[in-house]
């Protein structure tokens, strides 16, 4: 198996080994649960549900709108207890529309439709049960992911790779559940090659997770699945990187991995697409990574979807001192949180309480052009210069230096001796850029309006203008037939 | 609990003071080692041009309304002062010492913005103007190991008093004189050039540039820290050595060889040390290195046909110049586009 080279990337403290000695352990079933209607990128699912409705686990309670978009399920059995707004797992904690569900204490399953041989499926009918269970790319970006598996039937995908990369530092749940559940990853991941008539399948692991590489290798052995192992580096697990670490293809500039017949998933994705596909349960909980210098008992455990973090907080023994930051996944890519009824969501990969001294933030001096941040970069663009250009009010200079390329990794920040905080400039100017451009898109559709107004207006008065004249023409004619006429009777009378 | 913070909530264990002090650190052997060599006087030099660009320093940012402390706490004051006074003859009078740390501090890095700043390495800008306003002061070398004592080190110091032995060429001096008399290289080299005491620096030369071997151990410790990389230095030693070696060789009596080149001058702390700056260095890994080269050529340039006999601070400050123009065309290939910036075409093969 050939590994290709990755530029730049950094090389973080992995401080992996808090959490992933024990196994995957599961939360107690909470009182209530707060499920967003939004989990995924795209349009919120619609509520079917009621105030008051009981509903059973795996019962569908949102269903997808328009075409980028993903169901929710009830993750226990129990009753509606509201449909309203509920602090968002995001750095701004403001309230997002949420069912909030209150456990009956059953945790009863819905009747579900578990297939004896999932291999004799059509391709469309896995990605239907996919779409229909409600599970999105668990790696964090959270796309849906039957659109995917779609997208990439219909363009034609060579190369299925999974991701088993987990180069967040801290996080341990995708080596867990590869040490774990190996078996259904490896038959979810075949179903998935199946779904899209892949032609050759590479799991990428990076050399830390031994364990993960060795049960995954047993999983895999006699199938086509084969298990790739990657040095160990940041963003390893972003997918463009892990792409042109597999193959030594890269993704095109504005491009998808189908453009070059690749289709990438994440190992947990993998998994719940078995559960989906076999035992026909919908995505109503996941693994995740409890971690960080202020929790006492760091570990992985399986948690419903809508849980509050604070609950998970304290099934791990809560804190040993007070934490400096909170942070939803990873610390190189998380959200900071402030609020601890925030729920666990499908994209939640760690809940992290962090210590001052495992941040490492100082004050940013001055940029010395060292160019420390160059070398990280692991897409070859020059942070240090793009910084100065949206320093500067220069945006379209940044964008010339390739902003838009930039996958927001954070290398170049956790790299730079003077403290700037380079990707959060870049996430900014992008969050500018994108709002310029929906101005511009709403000047011009006003434009459009406008010039179709004067248009309209211009026609209307020409059509006027033309009856009008036509009406005088018919005046005059009329007019001189009777003059005409009269003409004629006095010719006659005379 | 804090405010909001930005991702990543993690950071290297790196920040500017401790690059500044890990360079200083390099620094430290050829410093204490031109100690020795050439005793009191060099001490006081020393610490002459580090407490002018401290003063110097804080005076320009306290009359621009800026805070002092994090400024001076940077380190990056001290290491200029600290190149400077290595660079200079170690028996120069304390006003050269002065006057140049704050012309380096003031005009060549405070007046341009501020660290980061600056066009040019101010050090070498430093010492070039000290070159070309006082070149007697700046061409007085003294032979090593003279070793006055305490009172005559203030002499020579402060007074400006000479001492015998003082009035000596550094091995490119002599060089340059000897061939504007028509001495050939052979004869010029006799008794000026021993390949073992050039190694070590015990020859006559800068407070601090003699010690070839003790400035390439600090060099290669900042390369092993992971400070600098190896590019600039490597191209910069090979753009003097390269053409030097071929010039030796078609006429081995009018160009001297690459050993010499290399082991002569400032061209060991100009590769480590100067040219690695990373304020006034190209951006980019190939950048720097054409950067590196383009120091060397000239540096080997200047010494051959030049009017002064050295020629790094020189051609340190015409590469420093063109350092906007390699980063302008010299830019590394995006991810996903070719290296003119074009998205790559979509191939399914």
């Amino acid at each position: 198996m050939k590994i290709f080279g990755l530029r730049g990337g950094v090389h973080p403290e992995g401080r992996k080994d808090m959490s992933v000695q024990g196994s995957i352990r599961t939360l107690p079933l909470p009182k209530k649960l707060y499920i967003p209607l939004q989990q995924h990128i795209g349009a919120p699912a619609i509520p079917l549900v009621s105030v008051g409705d009981t509903v059973l686990k795996g019962q569908l309670i949102a269903s997808a709108q328009g075409t980028v978009s993903c169901s929710v399920h009830a993750p226990t059995s129990g009753t509606i207890l509201a449909l309203g707004n509920h602090a968002a797992p995001h750095p701004s904690g403001l309230p997002v529309p949420t069912i909030t569900l209150e456990s009956d204490g059953a945790d009863q399953w819905i009747a579900i439709e578990t297939v004896e041989d999932p291999f004799a499926l059509a391709p469309e009918d896995i990605a239907e049960r996919v779409a229909a269970a409600g599970i999105v790319g668990l790696g964090g970006a959270t796309f849906p992911a039957a659109l995917k598996l779609n997208l990439s039937r219909n363009s034609g995908v060579k190369t299925l790779i999974i991701n088993g990369g987990e180069c967040e530092p801290y996080l341990t749940c995708d080596d867990r559940i590869m040490r774990e559940r190996a078996v259904e990853i490896v038959e979810g991941i075949r179903l998935i090659a199946s779904a899209v008539a892949a032609q050759e399948v590479l799991v990428g692991i990076e050399d830390n997770k031994p364990e993960a590489i060795a049960a995954m290798q047993a999983a895999a052995q006699g199938s086509a699945v084969k298990i790739a192992v990657m040095p160990s580096m940041y963003p390893m697990g972003s997918e463009k990187q892990i792409i042109q670490v597999l193959t030594g293809h890269e993704v095109p500039a504005g491009g998808r991995p189908a453009d070059i017949g690749v289709l990438v998933h994440n190992v947990a994705t993998a998994y719940a697409v078995q559960q989906a596909i076999r035992l026909g349960k919908p995505l109503v909980s996941r693994i995740v990574t409890i971690s960080g210098g202020a929790i006492k008992a760091a570990c992985n455990v399986e948690v419903l979807i809508g849980t509050p973090v604070q609950e998970l907080i304290e099934f791990a023994e809560g804190y040993t001192q007070p934490a400096a930051r909170l942070v939803l996944g990873g610390p190189m890519m998380g959200q900071q949180f402030t609020q601890t009824s925030v729920p666990v969501v499908k994209g939640t990969s760690g809940v992290l309480a962090l210590l001052a001294s495992e941040i490492g933030q100082a004050e940013a001096s001055p940029c010395i052009r060292c160019s420390t941040c160059v070398r990280a970069c692991p897409v070859g663009l020059l942070p240090l210069e793009m910084a100065a250009h949206i320093r500067a009010a220069d945006l379209s200079g940044a964008v010339t230096l390739g902003l838009k390329d930039c996958i927001s990794c954070g290398s170049c920040s956790y790299v730079c001796p003077a403290h700037i905080p380079l990707v959060h400039y870049f996430n900014y100017a992008k969050g500018d850029l994108a709002a310029q451009e929906r101005a511009k898109l709403k000047q011009e559709a006003t434009k459009k309006l406008a010039e179709g107004r004067s248009e309209r207006m211009a026609r209307i008065e020409r059509e006027r203008a033309a009856a009008a004249a036509k009406r005088k023409a018919a005046r005059e004619a009329k007019e001189r037939a009777a003059k005409e006429a009269a003409a004629k009777a006095a010719e006659e009378t005379v | 609990m804090n405010p909001i913070a930005h991702s990543p909530h993690a950071h290297a264990p790196v920040s500017i003071s401790k690059v500044m002090a890990t360079v200083l650190l390099a620094l430290l052997p050829a410093t204490l080692f031109g100690f020795w060599l050439y005793g009191w006087p060099a001490v006081e030099l020393w610490a002459l041009s580090l407490l002018a660009a401290m003063l110097g320093e804080a005076l320009i940012v306290r009359m621009q309304g800026r805070k002092v402390r994090p400024v001076l706490m940077d380190g990056s004051g001290i290491l200029t002062a600290w190149l400077l006074a290595l660079s200079l003859p170690p028996y120069a009078p304390w006003w050269i010492a002065v006057l140049g740390s704050l012309f380096a501090v003031i005009i060549g890095k405070q007046l341009f913005g501020g660290l980061g700043q600056n066009v040019f390495n101010p050090a070498m800008a430093a010492r070039v103007m000290l070159l070309i306003s006082f070149p007697l002061e700046m061409t007085t070398w003294t032979v090593p190991k003279l070793s006055p004592g305490w009172l005559d080190s203030l002499r020579i110091t402060f007074l400006s008093q000479p001492l015998d032995g003082m009035a000596s060429a550094s091995v490119l001096g002599h060089v340059k004189t000897e061939f504007s008399r028509g001495v050939g290289l052979d004869q010029a080299l006799v008794g000026y050039y021993a390949p073992l005491d050039a190694l070590w620096g015990s020859r006559v030369g800068s407070l601090g540039e003699t010690a070839a071997l003790l400035l390439l151990v600090g060099g290669l410790f900042l390369i092993a820290r992971r400070i600098i990389t190896w590019h600039a230095p490597v191209a910069m030693l090979l753009g003097v050595a390269v053409p030097a070696l071929l010039f030796n060789l078609i006429d081995g009596n009018h160009y001297a060889g690459p050993m010499v080149h290399l082991l002569s001058g400032g061209l060991m702390l100009g590769a480590f040390f100067i040219i690695t700056d990373p304020v006034t260095s190209p951006n980019t890994v190939l950048g720097q290195a054409l950067f590196g080269f383009g120091c060397g050529l000239l540096t080997w340039i200047i010494r051959t046909w030049g009017g002064y006999p050295e020629g790094v601070a020189f051609a340190v400050l015409l590469m420093n110049a063109a350092t906007p123009l390699i980063d302008q065309y010299i830019k590394p290939r995006i991810y996903g586009r070719d290296s003119k910036g074009v998205a790559l075409p979509v191939n399914k093969g």
